[in-house]
């Protein structure tokens, strides 16, 4: 007799309700997986996103027991704990249906804190030299995997309790263009992570730096941004 | 929450951090033996040192306490914008007020 | 209904963001409460020890010690969240806010003892 489990998924949008499905149970399987079969053989209704599944996209996000994971990356058996399986959209995101969000806000936002790359230079002037090494490009270096899976937006209490806030990805890389020396869009990009959506909503839960899947810090991020807006600030630049 | 109440709210709480370990240490030696109006005001009383350190503290507090309460009520609350700095301010000054009228009590 | 997406909170880091902030409101309460208290010094020192010998009671004393280890979970969660802001980050940031829970508690030990 094959061994199934007990998979609860969310159906609906906003509002909506949790349904079971019968899964076979597998020994190597992904939570990817488990939704892939349901959508294929028990109900082809079910809504959710995926691209690569191997982890290099961010596209299968979902919350996965309560924390927002990469489904594609995470083993049922890791997760499966006390043999309950509940998979639901990701947080602080409208829901489409089922399992796909809106990322509309997340994208806002990534461009209201500025984070885009603001050229200093035309393709007549000599290129940059970037030392790998020098003390920005670290920095910069750190953060800048993010593939705005938006795991991190989808953990942070400041995004849920306040609907301005920009978010840990948006901040990280504005951090990442703070110290890139070829910006030239830094006076603006500090005032608008200065103002009021901005880094100083950051209490530093850490859940963003917990649960990156890219194993990126966006609290130390939004903390080199505080030091960067504060210093401006005692200059009188902002 | 911008980058000036940020500014203000860290910087009294690096200030803070010096005052409140004396403060402990003042309280674990007080509470010895119970706690004695007489004993409390023979330190303080008359004592520049004391009302200059409690006065900072006071205003550090104030300052601090109602800048953390706003952030608290603007995500846990339904206030926003206007009634938020109303309340910081109004908590702000019975903060300072009570506070300093403490320290004048202690020290006159 | 609405989606479950809570589990993530039980972490340590969250669960010591929320003491530094909810230590913090109930400090913010008790503030003018200590400043009225010690105000009665101004009626004169019989006004002030008439109320300390009102609160000479093991039940209060108790009370104090809350009052003592919240001041000092508090200050202690600040310090690591002025050292993460101002400083180069360091891992072991859960160890640093278990220490900084166990000398606030060690603090509270330290005035129970004296208190009695």
């Amino acid at each position: 007799m094959q061994k199934t489990l007990e998979v609860s998924i969310w159906r609906g949008g906003s509002e909506g309700r949790y349904e079971v499905f019968s899964v076979p149970k597998r020994d190597n399987q992904t939570v990817l997986d488990i939704v892939t079969w349901i959508q294929r053989n028990a109900d082809p209704t079910l809504s959710y996103r995926f691209a690569c599944r191997v982890g290099v996209c961010g596209s299968c996000a979902m919350t996965v027991n309560g924390k927002p994971r990469w489904t594609c990356r995470t083993h049922v058996s890791k997760v499966i704990g006390d043999g309950k399986l509940e998979i639901a959209p990701l947080a602080n995101l409208p829901v489409v249906k089922d399992l796909t969000t809106d990322m509309s806000r997340f994208f806002e936002k990534w461009q209201e804190a500025k984070g885009h790359f603001v050229p200093s230079k035309t393709r007549a002037d000599p290129i940059e030299q970037i030392s790998p090494e020098s003390t920005e490009r670290r920095a910069a270096n750190e953060a800048i995997e993010c593939i705005n899976c938006g795991v991190c937006f989808a953990a942070c209490d400041s995004v849920r309790w306040n609907d301005d806030y920009f978010g840990p990805a948006a901040l990280n890389r504005a951090w990442t263009l703070v110290n890139d020396v070829r910006d030239a869009g830094n006076k603006e990009r500090l005032k608008a992570v200065a103002a009021k959506g901005g880094c100083h909503n950051c209490h530093s839960h850490q859940s963003c730096e917990q649960l990156c899947p890219q194993a990126l810090n966006p609290t130390a991020s939004i903390a080199g941004l505080k030091r960067r807006t504060m210093q401006a600030y005692i200059r009188g630049e902002l | 929450m911008n980058v000036r109440l940020y500014v203000l709210q860290r910087a009294t709480a690096a200030l803070m951090v010096p005052l409140i370990a004396i403060h402990l240490v003042t309280i674990l030696y007080a509470i010895g033996g119970g706690l004695s109006a007489k004993e409390v005001l023979a330190r303080t009383q008359g004592s520049l040192g004391w009302g200059l350190f409690y006065g900072l503290f006071v205003l550090a507090a104030s300052v601090h306490a109602a800048i953390g309460v706003r952030s608290v009520l603007a995500e846990w609350s339904p206030m926003r914008g206007r009634s938020l700095d109303i309340f910081m301010w109004v908590f702000g000054a019975v903060l300072m007020v009570l506070g300093l009228r403490a320290v004048v009590a202690v020290v006159m | 209904m609405k989606p479950r997406n809570s589990a993530y909170r039980h972490d340590t880091l969250w669960l010591a963001a929320m003491i530094h902030r909810l230590s913090g409101v109930a400090l913010a309460v008790f503030l003018p409460l200590h400043f009225l208290v010690l105000g009665l010094a101004i009626e004169g020192e019989a006004r002030l020890d008439g109320f300390f010998k009102w609160t000479d009671s093991p039940l209060v004393k108790l009370a104090e010690t809350g009052l003592v280890i919240l001041l000092a979970v508090h200050l202690l969660g600040g310090i690591r969240i002025l050292v993460i802001e101002n400083l180069a980050w360091r891992p072991g940031q859960k160890r640093m806010a278990m220490a900084a829970l166990g000398a606030s508690v060690v603090a509270g030990v330290a005035f129970l003892a004296r208190a009695f």
